[in-house]
């Protein structure tokens, strides 16, 4: 019981502090807006909804949850406000999965967002809106242990941002949003399917617009499998790295 | 009864050894003293036995939970204010508090109170609605203690409570402390200043190169430097006689002469003041300022460790600033 009061706290100050502030807000909004443009601009035809907005939602959870954890926890690193947390006595993953589930709830809207948008121009029916929940949902677990492994990993603030792009770019281009996997430079392949955004953005495509090419099952297990992996690096590395 | 226990702590960075084989225990209910320069371990001992580092050998035990095996139950013990102000800083102080008494699993209800009260207590009431960064450096230390202390620990751990901070507040927060133990607290304290360690320490720990090199009570560490009783005598009159009057009724003592008024007489036995005055009587020199010449802690660790003190201050400013 005390240590769910240390919990519910912990992500309700830093909801409060960092990721309800207006500016976060308004970005989580503008963010996939600004996708949406750009690959339409890009692609030069009719706006094909459906065909794009795995792709905006899969970017949104990425960009949104990557920068804000890795930000957030490396500035309470540096203002040495975090070792207020490793002080305190709860269990290191339980502080852990509080100081991420903030990042996965922000996530999760920002995945949502271009859903609203989306709703304005075309015909959502038919869709298992339950499933594409659980897959945002496991993006945001991944992309956020993403975050959290990128945050482990450096000092100071713009060392999260530049660290967190050298993973986010190629990120980007590999996992079959702009170019399918299918049809990438045979090298380059294994690198897709090492990409945890890969199986998102696949069962996403799937559950939208049904160009998804991995089995549902295969590509939620490998999901879970990069969260789990990721999440045990990442606290492993916080005992190692700030638990000197 | 001790409620802190370590024994033989080591802790090693690669081939580096911050803290050796340190062995001490704090008693429940004294404020405790680690002394020492910047760099002597004393942030690392603390670090190891609060959680912040791992253990390279050794064992620390509080309040009978082993600070390695069961660390979340001995951290549900302490309170710990680190060297720096680290709370948050676009939270005000009341939201710091109740944060921190979360931390600690308090509901809801009683760590608002007890929040309210540390306000009172803490001389921040005003400031309760206050961002802790428009707090002064004094207000934060305060704000700072007040969340250590949130949970009502057993220990609380003070690094460095004073350093970087003005004279006013240093007093206050110095006061602060002393009443914080008056009610039961046990308080381990690390600190540079020397005069703080001799005004509120019970017993004082000397720490240089990751060791502790002198442990005891004020009493017993400036008896462990003095190795004769000395008394000074100021007085008018001609002092030459009483050299040998003094030898002549105390055969074992020996006198110095400082100037033309003063006097000191060193003796291996505790000396007495009123036979020795009686014997200036008799000469007819007026003694007007009598004191037993004790040595200082300043002298004491300067003796123990060779370190110099202002040396140490100025070293330790550097480093905070």
């Amino acid at each position: 019981m005390k240590a769910w009061i240390a919990f519910w706290n912990i992500l309700k100050k830093d909801m409060h502090n960092y990721y309800l502030k207006p500016p976060n807000i308004s970005w989580g909004m503008i963010f996939p807006v600004a996708w949406t443009l750009m690959v339409f601009l890009k692609s030069g035809r009719a706006l094909d909804v459906l065909g794009l907005l795995p792709g905006v939602m899969c970017l949104s959870v990425l960009f949104g949850t990557t920068s804000m954890l890795a930000v957030t926890i490396t500035f309470e690193r540096r203002s040495r406000s975090f070792e207020r947390l490793l002080i305190a006595p709860i269990d290191l993953n339980l502080l852990m999965l509080a100081k991420t589930t903030g990042a996965i709830v922000f996530g999760i809207f920002n995945g949502f967002v271009p859903v609203g948008f989306a709703l304005f121009m075309t015909h959502l029916g038919g869709i298992n809106w339950l499933l594409v929940l659980a897959t945002i949902f496991l993006i945001a677990v991944t992309s956020t242990f993403l975050g959290l492994f990128i945050a482990v990993s450096v000092h100071e603030v713009f060392e999260a941002q530049t660290f967190s792009n050298f993973f986010r770019f190629p990120m980007i281009f590999l996992c079959g949003l702009f170019v399918p996997v299918q049809a990438l430079p045979i090298f380059l392949r294994p690198i897709s399917y090492a990409i945890p955004l890969t199986y998102g953005a696949d069962i996403l495509k799937s559950l939208i617009n049904g160009n998804g090419h991995i089995a549902l099952v295969t590509s939620f297990l490998v999901l879970i499998g990069f969260g789990i992996a990721l999440f045990t690096v990442s606290t492993h590395n916080v005992k190692r790295k700030w638990i000197y | 009864m001790n409620i802190l226990q370590a024994q033989d702590l080591t802790k090693n960075y690669g081939d580096f050894r911050a803290v050796d084989r340190i062995t001490f225990s704090i008693n429940q209910g004294e404020i405790f003293g680690l002394l020492g320069p910047n760099g002597a371990g004393k942030t690392t001992t603390i670090n190891m036995l609060t959680g912040l580092a791992m253990i390279t050998s050794g064992t620390a035990t509080l309040g009978g939970f082993d600070c390695n095996r069961d660390l979340r139950k001995a951290q549900q013990l302490m309170g710990i204010v680190p060297d720096e102000s680290n709370l948050y800083e676009e939270m005000d102080g009341f939201q710091n508090l109740c944060f921190c008494g979360a931390l600690y699993g308090m509901p809801k209800a009683k760590r608002e109170k007890r929040a309210a009260e540390l306000l009172v207590e803490f001389g921040l009431a005003d400031a309760g609605k206050k961002k802790f960064n428009a707090y002064s450096r004094g207000m934060k230390r305060r704000l700072t203690i007040a969340a250590g202390i949130i949970h009502e620990p057993s220990i609380l751990f003070l690094d460095e409570p004073t350093t970087g901070i003005d004279v006013a507040s240093a007093r206050q927060i110095r006061r602060l402390i002393q009443d914080l133990n008056h009610k039961g607290t046990t308080i381990f304290l690390t600190t540079h200043y020397i005069e703080e360690a001799e005004r509120l320490c019970h017993r004082i720990a000397f720490m240089v190169g990751g060791k502790i090199v002198r442990i005891g009570t004020l009493r017993e560490l400036m008896m462990d430097a003095q190795k004769e009783n000395i008394v000074q005598f100021r007085a008018v009159g001609s002092l030459e006689k009483i050299g040998e009057a003094i030898s002549r009724e105390f055969p074992s003592v020996r006198t110095e002469f400082y100037g033309r008024d003063l006097v000191r007489i060193h003796s291996q036995q505790p000396l007495n003041l009123a036979p020795l005055v009686r014997v200036f009587d008799q000469n007819n020199i007026s003694v007007y300022e009598a004191k037993i010449i004790r040595p200082s802690l300043e002298e004491v660790f300067v003796k123990v460790t060779g370190i110099e003190i202002a040396k140490m201050k100025q070293e330790k400013e550097k480093v905070k600033k």
